[in-house]
């Protein structure tokens, strides 16, 4: 087991130093001279020094091995550099809107988890009836379903609704709010986000829940379980459930990286200022220090969010750690 | 002692249980439409939306691109079915070409990414070794970008499509093309890891040995003999490729930074004021994404149906 730990956390390092190289190049391939853009975005016109010295406040003027150098420096110590478009350090910026997008996923996933495992599980256990079909078709049309248009459209209904009863629409205020100083005011604001992120993410979790119940269903230790008369709620309680939780953990550990890629469109829609719009604007004004050191902390997410799950199921099922 | 050479008959009383006598596609066909009444629905909602934007030209009543500003946004009537957006353009007539532009960039980037996907998977199980260790650590460094992110880094890379310069010819792609190539690029990896555990199993059987004892070159063994026999897992993952092409497309021109105007595309209309515009003209974001939606439900239906029948371990799942 530990050495299966141990593998695994080296496996980790050449994943983000490769992911930093390609992030790093890609960023280096964006046509065009952003200090150009700077320096005569007003119509102005500047001299050569100027553009020099934009080049060198930037670091750009240096050799691609010494900036990817510094790059990979800067993210070991947790210095993302300058934007290159607002002048504010990069790890400002993310700061500040990072625990938004972290409310909106977090809240995304309790909303998942809490339709996906009752639901699947119903599901599995009415395998071929109407309640099955229902479940199956509610879940294949959330994998389906883009999340901004759901996002539009629950906008949508929100403004009908508050129009019908209070005879004016209304929408929640886009000023974040943090949770323990307005409650009411935080969670109306990032409860539509979140359900509509969660939908997809309750999707897929529902899917598997229902794939890993038939499964465990169809055991023998469960065919044991009713020969010698035990009640069915602890069959599927104690029994089943326990043992098709596994695989639905690692669905929902790896999801979490797409749910951070699905808040990219949808903080856009509802006008959240988190991670996801800050990494739409930063792609749209060209600032290539913001992007690349954003698309480095969703991969570091993502492939941390991986290593966890892996290092519980190994925990889970030993047999994993062993082969 | 004589023995008696099989007959038709004997034939035909094996065919009952254990014989499967072999079927053309058009009996297959027919066999999965009978057998799949689900996936049947899904075929049948993919092929209309397909003929929507491959006759769009002929069925669309305007021109998609044409805006009408004694018509903006005007409610479904029978002069515009779908009513019309802010600038007066026909929704209905963009949703049509709207699935062109989705058909091309959904099947274009599943089947580049999935068949690259489909020779670097086979080719890594059938070398192994080193070739295998760095393809495969090439894929956990692409695979630990969600797909939307590559597609977004990507994207910046070439906001103004790519210039291709070959043999003295060269030409620049427009927005669709950066689209198809951004979207294609996270692909290749997700269908190579499927396909390499499914062609680890096939490499040692003793027919791939056979066929190197004959000297039969790398290229002919990957492709003649290992390739087909990974093709179950391959369509299945093909199907769903297109699906999530099409979602990330919509995304991708959602968010300014895929398919640019005039094209029309679905998440471009959706971009376009239907938020401005929800309550005074819903249609405008209504229709647009039940497209999407009902496109990528068509797929995901096939896609479980096909899984059904080329996967019988997970029939019932």
């Amino acid at each position: 087991m530990h050495r299966y730990i141990v593998n695994r956390l080296l496996l980790v390092i050449p994943t983000l130093l490769g992911a930093a190289a390609l992030v790093f190049i890609l960023m280096r391939l964006i046509p065009g001279d952003i200090c150009l853009v700077r320096l005569g975005s007003g119509g102005t016109s500047f001299s050569a020094d100027a553009l020099a010295q934009c080049h060198a406040e930037i670091g750009i003027d240096k050799p691609w091995l010494l900036q990817f150098g510094q790059f990979i420096w800067g993210l070991v110590r947790g210095d993302f550099g300058i934007s290159m478009w607002s002048g504010k350090p990069v790890i400002q910026e993310i700061a500040t809107r990072f625990p938004v997008s972290l409310e909106v996923a977090v809240l995304a996933t309790i909303i998942a988890v809490a339709i996906a495992i009752p639901l699947g599980t119903i599901s599995a256990l009415k395998q071929n009836t109407w309640i099955d079909l229902l479940v199956r078709t509610f879940s294949i049309a959330g994998i389906a379903t883009p999340s901004f248009w759901l996002g539009i459209l629950s906008i949508l209904f929100v403004l009908d609704i508050t129009q019908a009863i209070s005879g004016h629409p209304w929408m929640p205020s886009i000023d974040y709010v943090p949770l323990w100083k307005d409650p009411i005011r935080n969670l109306s604001i990032v409860m539509l986000p979140a359900i509509t992120v969660g939908y997809r993410y309750a999707a897929v979790s529902m899917r598997m829940t229902r794939s890993a119940m038939l499964e465990v269903l169809r055991e023998d230790y469960i065919r044991t379980a009713r020969a010698k008369g035990l009640l069915e709620k602890i069959i599927i309680n104690r029994h089943a459930l326990k043992n098709a939780l596994l695989p639905v953990v690692t669905v929902i550990g790896l999801e979490f990286a797409f749910l951070i890629g699905g808040l990219v469109v949808t903080e856009q829609v509802f006008n959240l200022n988190g991670i996801g719009r800050l990494m739409v604007l930063s792609v749209q004004n060209q600032d290539y220090t913001l992007t690349q050191a954003l698309v480095m902390l969703v991969v570091t997410i993502a492939v941390m969010s991986n290593l966890v799950v892996d290092l519980i199921y190994a925990w889970l099922d030993p047999r994993i750690s062993l082969k | 002692m004589t023995y008696a050479a099989p007959t038709p008959t004997g034939a035909a009383a094996l065919a009952d249980d254990t014989y499967i006598a072999p079927r053309g596609i058009w009996a297959a066909t027919t066999r999965f439409l009978r057998r799949q009444p689900v996936g049947s629905i899904g075929i049948v909602i993919v092929t209309i939306f397909g003929l929507c934007g491959l006759f769009a030209d002929w069925i669309a009543p305007y021109n998609p691109t044409a805006n009408d500003f004694a018509a903006m946004t005007e409610a479904p009537s029978w002069a515009h079915w779908l009513g019309t957006d802010q600038l007066g353009r026909d929704i209905f007539s963009r949703i049509l070409f709207g699935a062109r532009t989705a058909y091309i960039v959904g099947i274009t980037s599943a089947v580049v990414g999935g068949f690259s996907g489909l020779i670097l998977g086979v080719g890594s199980a059938y070398f192994g070794g080193r070739i295998d260790l760095v393809l495969q650590r090439i894929n956990d460094i692409i695979m630990s970008f969600p797909l939307i992110i590559m597609a977004l880094a990507l994207v910046s890379a070439f906001p103004n499509g790519v210039a291709v310069h070959v043999f003295g010819w060269s030409f620049h792609t427009g927005s669709v093309s950066t689209v198809i190539f951004a979207i294609t690029i996270p692909l290749i990896p997700r269908c190579q890891r499927v396909v390499r555990s499914s062609a680890l199993a096939i490499r040692t059987v003793p027919y791939i040995d056979a066929a190197r004892a004959l000297g039969y070159s790398h290229s002919r063994i990957i492709l003649a003999h290992m390739a087909p026999n990974v093709v179950a897992p391959f369509l299945i993952m093909l199907t769903s490729f297109v699906g999530q092409a099409i979602l990330a497309e919509a995304s991708l021109s959602y968010l300014g930074l895929g398919v640019q105007e005039p094209v029309a595309a679905w998440g471009l209309m959706l971009q376009g004021g239907a938020e401005e515009y929800a309550s005074t003209a819903p249609w405008i974001a209504v229709f647009p994404g039940l497209a999407i939606m009902l496109t990528v439900f068509g797929i995901n239906l096939f896609g479980d149906a096909l899984r059904d029948v080329l996967d019988p371990k997970l029939r019932d799942r």
